[in-house]
């Protein structure tokens, strides 16, 4: 089957290193998002995989082959990797079909039924078949690309920030159509985002690029719930920061006594807990009490910004204790409310 | 491995292509300095070499900023007022690069012969060269959109002090380069000013060449005349200056509101009738006046062969200029390395040369080293290539352009090996850019003069050559008949050219 394996890879443009010995596994079959802010090194990772740059060492291996590496150099026709970029990147002189058919052998190039049937795969209607790709919306050109890089039956597919250029709604519904799209054709692919809301949907495992190397490479509730540090931990979703001491299986921290998950040390260390695990409360009925600072309203959800009560009392600066809380009924600014801590929390040595 | 062995084929190509365009230079530096700087001194430093350089240099004084002010308040009223008929006025103003400046020179001397010297020669510039400027100012004044001259007018400035400090900064790169066209041009103009009476470095040379050909003494005129052409390329570097132009940000293009010209409509329309009066009219009535006076003058076949030797040559210097401007062109659109660094640069360089120069160094060339290829076909269109190498290479860069890398790969991963990609891919998009290219390369030697003089077989005529005889001998009537044809081939350069603003975007 058609693993995919990246081990040692490194890359470097004269003394700026963009990949630093990178591992990565990918299982066939399955996707994988690539997360990482800009210049990150998440697209010279594609690149490298898909043939259009020479790793400085390491080795690329595509389903049992060695394509880069130990003295081999495979040219990217020849790896069966399909690409989609961010633009599409269509043939603009081509029709739609004859984009999808670019990458069949020239006797299958000429029947219709392949491409009809990829158009089918993608959900667009067979109709657009004869449309110049101008004459396309963003998602559908997306979707064209992801049929054309399709047709030859690769063993893996790229995909590089390929819904970043749409709008919100049709990001959606075009990142479901190529999501059922790949799962109906059993192909391996990796998925190149700075997106994480779309890193956490899309994929089956989540590995986040930072400074050319993977910190984490987990299934996205792992890497949500339990990230390796505290950096991963604010790169991905939002996370409440604070100083705290440890001791035996629990953290003491200005939110009080915590429970403890994973990692245990003893001393200064860092809590992490995410918004969604302070729940607020009538005053006095939580843990403690604390005063509302701000509200930002998203509609289905609110983040509430909190004052502590004791943190006032004492004039010690707030430390960002932020809620999530459902959208419903927020409260507002200068409100007196009641806060209790769900969930253990994560620590981290003190930084 | 195959790749690169490819790109090394590429980069072999493109060098000796540079080579080959930088060639006259050093055939002329090298000849000019054959004597030693004794030889050299003396002969420099005489009365008449000062006397050459006052005259180019009056020339390019009053031409050049002559115009500028022509030519872009002309772009100007056409792009951005409501100037009634502006498209009409848009042909109009561009068809006199269709009439040889030569072609002019001969309507208007045999107009009013009384009309030589420099005043002669500055008009008739004037006249054939203000479209360089028009054309590249018209072209960015579609694409600047209005949105920089709103906030300007926000901020609280009236309408012409909004396009003072908003649009005019913006033209800079566009006047200049029209500039440095006008000035290179007169450099290297030869039958104006032969026509005119006025002599300069080019003219002084052509006669140095027919009064019997001297090695030295010519080189040293050429490569004064090189020189200066060097020195306007880098004072246009200096002016055009590297402040960005284009827009900032994204969003749709939306074109600018057109000033209102009030009462000034008239007096807009007027000057310019006048001056497509003087700059179109005058040539073409002209040229009419002459082939009714002299019907007979030259013999149908006479003309049919002659325009066929010039279509046939242009055919062929069109083919080799594009072909040998492809490696070069491809590798330049390939991103920067230190090649392509001295391509761009050479090529550049290579711009500026005069066709008396080029024409010059392969003279010498031949008649020292290869006497048998002196005065054939081959090294006539070989000349021509060199000439015309920097024009073919703008219209093919900008046709590569139109097929970026990303559809290359984009092929490559679909399983498409490098040269299938290049023809499935890459030859469809650039096609268009690649075929005006070789138009206008085919167009240019159609009327070219100066190097066809001094390396055309004996006995082959084009219809410049023919026109140029007939004109020399006062012949006006038989000389019309070839300045129609020249006339009517270039019809097709001004539609390419006019098409070249419209879809500036």
């Amino acid at each position: 089957m058609s693993d995919i394996r990246i081990s040692d890879v490194s890359v470097g443009y004269g003394a700026t290193t963009v990949l630093d010995r990178v591992d990565l596994s990918v299982r066939a079959g399955s996707t994988t998002a690539v997360l990482g802010g800009s210049g990150s090194g998440k697209t010279t990772l594609l690149r490298v995989i898909a043939g259009f740059l020479r790793p400085t060492s390491g080795q690329v291996e595509i389903a049992g082959r060695t394509v880069a590496g130990n003295g081999t150099w495979v040219p990217p026709e020849r790896r069966g990797v399909g690409y989609v970029r961010q633009e599409g990147g269509l043939f603009p002189h081509l029709s739609v079909a004859g984009n999808i058919a670019f990458g069949l052998p020239w006797p299958r190039r000429r029947h219709r039924n392949r491409v009809l049937e990829l158009l089918d795969l993608v959900e667009l209607p067979a109709h657009l078949a004869d449309r110049r790709p101008d004459q396309l919306s963003g998602g559908q050109q997306q979707r064209v690309a992801l049929a054309r890089a399709l047709a030859p039956g690769p063993d893996l597919v790229l995909l590089d920030e390929p819904f970043s250029s749409l709008d919100t709604a049709l990001r959606s519904s075009t990142r479901e159509a190529t999501s059922r799209a790949l799962r109906a054709t059993g192909a391996t692919s990796i998925l190149v985002t700075h997106d994480q809301g779309e890193a956490l949907s899309f994929a089956d495992e989540v590995a986040i690029l930072r400074g050319g190397t993977f910190r984490q490479v987990a299934a996205p509730r792992v890497i949500y719930g339990e990230p390796v540090d505290a950096l991963v931990a604010a790169f991905l979703g939002d996370a409440v920061l604070l100083p705290g001491t440890a001791s035996a299986g629990a953290v003491h921290c200005v939110l009080g006594d915590l429970p403890v998950r994973g990692f245990v040390t003893h001393g200064d260390v860092e809590v992490m807990l995410r918004p969604e695990q302070i729940v607020l409360t009538a005053p006095g009925a939580g843990q403690l009490d604390a005063v509302v600072r701000s509200v930002a309203y998203f509609g289905h959800d609110a983040v509430v910004e909190l004052d502590l009560e004791a943190e006032v009392a004492v004039g010690e600066p707030p430390h960002g204790v932020r809620a999530r809380v459902a959208g419903a009924q927020p409260p507002s600014a200068g409100e007196r409310v009641g806060l209790a801590v769900v969930g253990p929390a994560r620590v981290y040595p003190a930084r | 491995m195959p790749a690169s062995s490819r790109s090394r084929g590429v980069t072999t190509a493109a060098a000796l292509v540079a080579a080959l365009a930088v060639l006259p230079l050093v055939v002329v530096g090298v000849q000019a300095s054959a004597g030693g700087p004794g030889t050299a001194i003396d002969f420099l430093f005489r009365p008449r070499v000062g006397e050459l350089l006052v005259h180019t240099g009056q020339l390019i004084a009053v031409t050049v900023p002559a115009t500028i002010a022509v030519g872009t308040l002309a772009a100007w009223l056409v792009e951005r007022t409501d100037l009634p008929g502006a498209g009409w006025w848009r042909t109009l103003l561009l068809a006199p690069l269709a009439v040889p400046a030569f072609v002019s020179a001969y309507a208007w001397i045999s107009l009013a012969p009384a009309m030589t010297g420099f005043l002669g020669a500055a008009l008739v510039t004037t006249l054939a060269y203000f479209p360089f400027v028009f054309l590249p100012v018209a072209a960015l004044l579609r694409v600047l959109d209005g949105t920089e001259e709103e906030a300007a007018r926000s901020l609280g400035l009236g309408p012409l002090a909004a396009t003072r400090r908003t649009v005019l900064p913006r033209l800079r790169p566009a006047i200049s380069g029209g500039a440095l066209l006008v000035a290179l041009h007169l450099l290297a103009e030869f039958g104006v000013l032969e026509m005119m009476r006025f002599q300069t470095f080019t003219t002084a040379i052509m006669q140095q060449y027919a009064v019997g050909f001297s090695d030295t003494a010519g080189s040293l005129l050429a490569s004064v005349l090189a020189l200066l052409c060097l020195l306007v390329l880098t004072v246009e570097v200096v002016a055009r200056g590297h402040r960005r132009v284009a827009r900032v940000g994204a969003g749709a293009h939306r074109g600018a509101e057109s000033v209102p010209l009030g009462p000034w409509k008239v007096p807009a329309l007027l000057s310019l009738a006048v001056l497509v009066a003087l700059a179109l009219v005058v040539p073409l009535v002209m040229i009419a006046r002459w082939l009714l006076v002299g019907t007979e003058a030259v013999a149908g076949e006479d003309l049919l062969r002659v325009a066929l030797t010039t279509v046939g040559l242009a055919l062929l210097g069109g083919l080799l200029t594009t072909l040998l401007a492809l490696p070069g062109a491809w590798l330049l659109n390939r991103g920067r390395s230190a090649l392509s660094l001295v391509l761009e640069r050479v090529t550049f360089v290579a711009s500026a040369l005069p066709g008396v120069v080029v024409a010059l160094a392969l003279v010498t060339l031949t008649v020292r080293w290869a006497r048998p290829l002196y005065q054939t076909v081959g090294l006539l269109v070989l000349a021509y290539a060199i000439l015309f190498l920097p024009r073919a290479m703008v219209s093919l860069r900008s046709g590569l352009a139109a097929a970026p890398p990303e559809l290359t790969e984009a092929a490559r991963s679909l399983g498409a090996r490098g040269p299938e990609a290049f023809v499935r891919v890459v030859l469809p998009q650039a096609a268009p850019s690649v075929l005006t290219g070789f138009v206008l390369v085919a167009l240019a030697i159609g009327t070219e003069l100066t190097a066809t003089l001094l390396l055309a077989p004996t006995g082959a005529e084009t219809l410049a050559l023919a026109f140029w005889s007939a004109s020399s001998e006062l012949d006006y009537a038989a000389a019309a008949p070839y300045a129609a044809v020249m006339v009517a081939l270039s019809v097709p350069l001004t539609l390419l050219l006019r098409r070249q603003i419209l879809e500036e975007r």
